[in-house]
């Protein structure tokens, strides 16, 4: 059997603008297993972010259910949530902007074991937060420093650390290596990969990275414009890639092989207005299949299995596989 | 017997150091280089490993005070470029060589059209009048494709891929040999990335415009570049075709940079980052810079600096290899 520590259903986030309402997630749906990682991967815009807050109702959703082992997060009240919160957390992309510049690492760990009353005594409490800098590999020295005196990849560890101060089972990871360099991103993905493995967390991981996300997941949602187009296990994903955004999206990633040089397929068109769109495919105006044209008369395609656990919102998938 | 090559940039024994008040930032340390006419050549390295300022040295640009450049001899198109007086400057600029930043926004003024800010730059090197420097103007936008519909439009209403289509316009506006693009594509999305890539290649494919990427992402040396120098802490460390510096890597950083990067061909590799980091550039090591990071080195490298190695044009920087046997363990392939 399998355990589902999340599932979200028909989540929707609409934004009211001054030219109507942005359909920033629509009709997202998907489960996470226990100890699993789901990818969500999609360009600037395409509301993965969103999605990941609003599982933490860090924005308030439109419209769905979030269920966090079986109960269901929107129905809660703010006391219940911060309860709640304590085991669903969240790592953002920048650390500088996401860690308070007056506050010391010693106080940025503590604050959430404070604000929790997870422990009181003051020397406990250090105890605590000098075990989380050695998980995340911080040196103890570090303890007393600022923000501003440690670089990306530690500010990144304490924004790790921090989010695994509560003990938490679930943690929604937002592009939490994009800021940094290479070789630093590494330590970062490795030390995600032990934690893992190490506390049984189950994570989400938003990222618009393709590399990094294939190799930290075991599935992957493409999301574009506000909807999931396509969602399969993470090497059938890059295995067989098979709605057009997402062919066009891997083969646009540089590749390192010289050797054998993918071919590329370059989108144009326009990209659809998120605001008010129509009832019908999103990726339409930038499809480069013949039946794009058709498609413009259906309505808005909704997820089909093609093989076991893999999952492609287009119509004429048949027809082209 | 060799063939003459003919160099359109040349740096010699470049050094730059930031000095502010209480301490001196080591930004750039005895950087030489050549690129063939029509060539790219990729600079790859981390945050602060000086590759932009190097940039900048090219165009005589590293913003003084307090930035100073100590040493060495920058030669552009045979413009003695650090000699240059700041008018002789503004004609070379944009015309002889240009420059593509990364964020496209900071680049553009966001008062003007943009059609505007292409016949500034026309307008300032060639001898033409304003009809002729819209219409000039308007076939850059058409060969980065925007339509003239969109020419009279404002920086803002542009997105972000546009606006660095308007940027390369600006920078080839007036047909340089030599565009140096400065992380041209890391503020957007991939497949915008990947038709800013393509534009860029069939330009210089139009052109012979020779060109320097600077880029972090060595997805991007290996489509675009024929030469890389990968760049440590101010200095190059490895140097050679994309080939050789992909196929037969020498340098124990650029065997920890691949080791670090996820590769999409092969997801079951583990990946295995560089430990610790780059030296502070305030306080550089005597020795080699990589020393601390490297699992080869030994208590020479940290006092020693790294001596030079060649095979034919391929030039790494390690003294490792002073031992005939030494070999990285990541395989030729």
């Amino acid at each position: 059997m399998t355990d589902t520590i999340l599932e979200v259903k028909n989540l929707k986030k609409y934004f009211k603008t001054r030219r109507g309402m942005l359909h920033a997630v629509d009709n997202v749906s998907f489960k996470l297993e226990r100890g699993k990682t789901l990818g969500i991967v999609g360009e600037s815009g395409c509301g993965k972010s969103t999605t990941g807050r609003c599982i933490l109702r860090l924005i308030e959703p439109t419209s769905g259910e979030i269920l966090f082992n079986g109960e269901n997060v929107i129905n809660k009240s703010k006391k219940e949530m911060r309860l709640l919160r304590q085991k669903m957390q969240i790592i953002f992309q920048d650390p500088f902007s996401s860690l308070n510049p007056s506050k010391t690492v010693m106080e940025a760990i503590s604050e959430p074991i404070i604000y929790h009353r997870l422990i009181t005594d003051k020397l406990l409490v250090e105890k605590r937060v000098r075990e989380l800098m050695e998980i995340v590999g911080l040196a103890e020295r570090l303890i007393n420093s600022y923000p501003h005196e440690l670089d990306g990849g530690r500010r990144q560890r304490v924004g790790i650390a921090k989010a695994l101060a509560m003990n938490p089972e679930f943690i929604v990871c937002d592009e939490p290596v994009s800021a940094l360099d290479v070789s630093i991103q590494a330590q970062i993905l490795n030390l995600l990969k032990n934690l893992q493995k190490q506390m049984g967390l189950s994570f989400i991981f938003i990222t618009h990275d393709l590399s990094v996300v294939n190799y930290f997941s075991d599935d992957i949602a493409v999301m574009y414009l506000g909807q999931m187009v396509e969602k399969a296990p993470a090497e059938e994903l890059f295995a067989n890639p098979s709605h057009p955004y997402t062919k066009a999206l891997l083969s646009a990633i540089p590749q390192m092989d010289i050797d054998h040089p993918m071919e590329r397929i370059l989108l144009k068109g326009e990209i659809t207005s998120p605001i008010d769109p129509p009832d019908m495919c999103r990726f339409q105006k930038r499809c480069y299949w013949d039946c794009a044209e058709c498609c413009k008369n259906e309505k808005d395609p909704e997820l089909i299995e093609i093989s076991p656990d893999h999952f492609v919102a287009c119509p004429h998938i048949k027809d082209y596989s | 017997m060799e063939e003459k090559k003919e160099y359109v940039v040349e740096v010699e024994d470049l050094t730059v150091y930031y000095e502010l008040e209480k301490e001196t930032v080591k930004a750039v340390n005895g950087i030489s280089f050549k690129l063939e006419k029509g060539r790219t050549l990729g600079f790859v390295g981390e945050t602060g490993s000086g590759k932009t300022t190097t940039a900048l040295s090219l165009l005589h640009l590293v913003p003084d005070p307090p930035g100073v450049i100590k040493s060495g001899k920058v030669n552009v198109c045979g413009h003695d470029m650090l000699a240059l007086k700041p008018h002789q400057l503004t004609k070379v600029r944009g015309k002889d060589i240009s420059m593509i930043f990364q964020d496209p926004m900071t680049s553009l003024d966001p008062v003007f059209p943009v059609v505007d800010q292409i016949m500034e730059a026309i307008m300032l090197h060639e001898d033409v009048n304003k009809s002729e420097a819209y219409q000039k103007a308007i076939k850059m936008l058409e060969l980065v494709g925007i339509p003239e519909e969109r020419a009279h439009e404002y920086p803002h209403q542009f997105s972000g891929g546009m606006k660095q289509r308007v940027v390369i316009s600006i920078a080839l506006a007036c047909n340089p040999q030599v565009l140096i693009a400065d992380e041209p594509t890391t503020a957007l999305d991939v497949t915008i990335q990947a038709q800013v890539l393509d534009l860029m290649k069939n330009l210089r494919k139009q052109y012979g415009t020779s060109m320097i990427m600077i880029t972090h992402d060595l997805g991007i040396i290996a489509e675009v570049c024929d030469e890389v120098a990968v760049i440590y802490a101010g200095s190059i460390v490895e140097k050679g075709t994309v080939r050789e510096i992909f196929k037969h890597t020498r340098h124990p950083y650029t065997e920890g940079l691949f080791n670090s990067v996820p590769d999409v061909k092969n997801r079951g590799r583990e990946l295995t980052p560089i430990p610790g980091l780059m030296p502070d550039p305030t306080n550089l090591p005597a020795g080699c810079a990589f020393a601390e990071r490297c699992s080869y080195a030994t208590d020479a490298c940290k006092t020693n600096k790294p001596s030079e190695h060649r095979e034919g044009d391929h030039v790494f920087f390690c003294s490792a290899y002073d031992d005939p046997g030494f070999a990285i363990k990541r395989k030729d392939s």
